[in-house]
């Protein structure tokens, strides 16, 4: 599910080529890009408050009004509760830290000796990248336990927490990619040069090859979580309080169709302002690793 | 196929495995729908995305500045905003401000419905990466192969149509097999509107017969199945398209 | 077509033609006329301009000042139509730019058939006796990969061929082949040349440049520097920078 920006192929060997094409946009982004898409959501309010002016009623709010007054509930939840913007945040960090940590172990057994484990850490991969987020989501939310209980201590499993396992699933897959990737790239005079000076397999890895890879992952890694933090409005559908949510929660409650249209505008800008400079430092970083190797 | 059937309703007695979308003709057939609109859905919004991105390529390589921002505004708009959130956007914002038509029964209903709108806006979500990917294959091709064309007095649209595009093509199908792999597991989305594909059917059908981790598995299998088979087509069509001598 | 060219005059015409690339002038002021049926061979160190003044004929390249005429047509027109200059005048290229994706016989045939919009069947007849022409019968069906350089040169000229032009330019068409191969190519040029097709060539063939041309014109610098037919100019030439031009690569 979601934006997959040109993760590697089902069939391809290898991850270093699927970004490839985002190279030459290095030279189409200027802060003009910005200020387009800054001009469109303004364009869009606006309408909506022509529009506004046109068929209020008496007594209605303006819409900037209306919009400044929700935005403190769609970034920070309600009072005393964790939801809102601030929860996709969240929600994203995490997910990116439980999917990176075991995509780096799937990306290891992707690159292990022992052919068994091979096998299945490629099965695992396989299904977690072709898996849409949203069925994998359904999956998680729906048959693991609201609690769980450890030492006769139960344990509540909140709904947000389960949806973040959920959604670090495939990424894990992906990370995995990106270390199978990566790790095949680094030239094998360094695993000879290594096996030379007594190294076992191991230290060989830790010390020598993973140090040399982590500048090639990172553009990846990025990528992947521009591409989470963009799937985070999925545990909306979930039940969860996310920004997504609490917009419709809001129109909800103001029952107003002037408001449509600025409120999701609104919240797109949210997204937007948060993912664009990731997006551009991405593709920076890509530039500047990609000329010394 | 009755045999089949009645080996899984057994399945159900004797071990609580409940495959009753596979055994009762009407789940079958709500089952078989929803399969048959998320290929519909796939199928539709893939051959719309690739639209887009020829025909943003080609507007991208313009000579007027304003279109080529307009391009470049609404491809950095659509991949750095969630998806669903655009989905979103154009079914509960832009679709109500549609005009409504009446049916053949004589109701009033929207202009557009649930798919319509579903398939607009995977389209133009997935469009904005296809562009991208198109346009890198453009700039591969070699600008002396175009002057050739020049020379040989094809215009502006005839260099695209047959030397630019073809040779684009073929440079880009891996990235765009991604896209498009993403964009059939992205169809999944339509659940959120109300689009009866087959995870929206799936969830009708475990609220009713309570069999969850039984329809999960044959969700996932049925996407996997879905994304194989398009992998495979795409995989034939790259090498039908290989020229001897050419890439590589 | 109030256009009154006749054949008796010059084909190709070149007056005080002026070109720059940013800052770099490549061409200072360049004249000379090509009659029909001539073959005219333009010599010179590298960046001399040579293969841009070629571009400014097929209006690849636009010029700042000046003027030249191709049948009487000036080629630097904004309301030329460059698909009448182009059908009249064939260019091949240094790196031959074959269409990758297309066979011998499809790169042949492809202009005939979507610029000229003629039959197929009746380009496909005209394509095949191009390719036996260029003498790469049996490669019809191959595609530009799968062909050496000499013969993806040959194609390519067959490919300009193609659109029966009056005039054809070879940029340096040798330079990117080996010394084998460089010949095959040459006999197809000369063979054009004795059937009385109009040739300018770019080239630094300079035993080609003395067989088959029908003048010299030496440039260096971005100006004409010295010209006059093959047998005075390799024996008698009087500038210095075309005597040391010519001790180098002869």
């Amino acid at each position: 599910m979601t934006a997959t920006r040109n993760h590697a192929s089902v069939t391809s060997e290898g991850v270093a080529p699927a970004r490839g094409e985002s190279g030459y946009m290095a030279a189409a982004f200027t802060p003009r890009v910005l200020a387009g898409a800054f001009g469109l959501v303004a364009v869009v309010v606006l309408a909506g408050e022509a529009w506004a002016q046109l068929n209020s009623g008496a007594g209605q709010a303006g819409i900037m009004t209306t919009l400044w007054k929700w935005t403190p509930l769609i970034l920070f939840g309600p009072k005393g509760e964790f939801g809102g913007f601030v929860l996709n945040i969240v929600v994203s960090f995490l997910a990116m830290a439980i999917g990176t940590i075991s995509g780096l172990v799937l990306g290891l057994g992707l690159i292990s000796k022992f052919g068994p484990v091979r096998s299945v850490a490629w099965a695992i991969t396989q299904f977690f990248r072709n898996s849409p987020w949203l069925v994998l989501l359904f999956f998680v939310m729906l048959l693991t336990p609201f609690q769980i209980r450890i030492l006769g201590l139960s344990i509540p499993l909140p709904a947000w927490l389960k949806a973040t396992v959920g959604l670090a699933l495939p990424i894990m897959a992906n990370i995995a990619e990106i270390v199978r990737g990566a790790v095949n790239s680094i030239p094998t005079g360094q695993w000879e040069s290594a096996e030379s000076l007594a190294f076992s397999r191991l230290q060989t890895l830790w010390r020598i090859i993973l140090p040399q890879c982590v500048k090639r992952m990172i553009p990846p890694w990025m990528n992947w979580y521009a591409i989470l933090t963009m799937a985070t409005p999925l545990i909306s559908i979930v039940g969860v309080n996310d920004a997504m949510t609490l917009t419709q929660d809001a129109l909800a409650s103001e029952q107003r169709t002037d408001l449509l249209m600025p409120m999701y505008a609104l919240l797109l800008l949210f997204f937007f302002v948060y993912c664009y400079p990731i997006a551009r430092w991405t593709i920076r970083l890509e530039r500047k690793y990609a000329v010394r190797i | 196929m009755e045999g089949l059937w009645d080996f899984l309703r057994s399945l159900h007695d004797a071990y609580g495995i409940n495959l009753v979308h596979f055994y009762d003709t009407f789940e079958r057939g709500r089952m078989l729908r929803g399969m048959w609109t998320s290929i519909k859905l796939a199928a539709v919004c893939i051959v719309l995305s690739v639209l887009i991105g020829i025909l943003g390529a080609w507007l991208q390589g313009s000579r007027f500045k304003v279109l080529k921002a307009v391009v470049q505004g609404y491809i950095q708009f659509f991949r750095n905003t969630p998806p669903l959130v655009q989905m979103y956007f154009f079914y509960f914002a832009l679709g109500p401000q549609m005009p409504r038509v009446v049916n053949e029964y004589g109701i009033s209903q929207p202009m557009l419905g649930s798919f319509e709108w579903a398939v607009i806006s995977l389209s133009f979500f997935a469009g904005a990466f296809n562009i991208e990917i198109f346009r890198s294959g453009v700039e591969a091709v070699q600008r002396s192969t175009v002057e050739a064309a020049e020379s040989l007095g094809f215009n502006r649209w005839q260099i695209y149509r047959y030397v630019v595009l073809p040779l684009a093509v073929r440079v880009c199908l891996p990235a765009l097999n991604n896209n498009l792999v993403n964009l059939i597991k992205t169809t999944t989305q339509a659940y959120a509107i109300a689009v009866p594909e087959t995870l929206f059917v799936a969830s009708q059908i475990w609220s009713d017969r309570i069999n969850v981790f039984e329809m999960m598995v044959t969700l996932l299998t049925f996407y996997l199945l879905l994304v194989g088979i398009f992998v495979w087509l795409m995989t034939r069509l790259e090498r039908s398209l290989r020229v001897p001598g050419f890439g590589q | 077509m109030t256009n009154a060219w006749t054949p008796d005059q010059p084909i190709v015409s070149i007056k005080d033609v002026h070109k720059s690339f940013g800052p770099v002038e490549v061409l200072k002021g360049v004249s000379f006329n090509v009659r029909k049926g001539e073959v005219v061979c333009i010599i010179g160190p590298s960046g001399s301009g040579k293969s841009t003044l070629l571009r400014c004929i097929n209006a690849l390249v636009p010029i700042e000042k000046g003027s030249i005429t191709v049948e009487g047509q000036e080629v630097h027109d904004a309301a030329l139509d460059k698909l009448e200059l182009r059908k009249k005048v064939g260019m091949v290229f240094q790196s031959y730019n074959l269409f990758p994706h297309k066979t011998a016989l499809e790169n042949v045939m492809m202009a005939p058939i979507h610029v000229l919009k003629r039959p197929r069947e009746e380009v496909e007849a005209q394509a095949r006796r191009l390719i036996k022409k260029v003498r790469l019968e049996g490669k019809e069906d191959a595609y530009p990969g799968e062909l050496s350089g000499g013969q993806q040169q040959r194609v390519a000229i067959a490919r300009s061929l193609a659109m029966n032009p009056d005039i054809m330019l070879f940029d340096e068409v040798t330079a990117a082949l080996d010394p084998e191969t460089v010949k095959e190519v040459l006999v197809t040029i000369r063979e054009l040349a004795e059937e009385g097709m109009t040739c300018m060539l770019v080239t630094h063939e300079m035993g080609f440049a003395r067989e088959v041309g029908d003048h010299i014109y030496f440039t260096d610098r971005g100006i004409i520097v010295e010209h006059g037919p093959p047998a005075t100019f390799f024996s008698n030439a009087s500038d210095p920078r075309t005597r040391a031009f010519l001790s180098q690569i002869l």
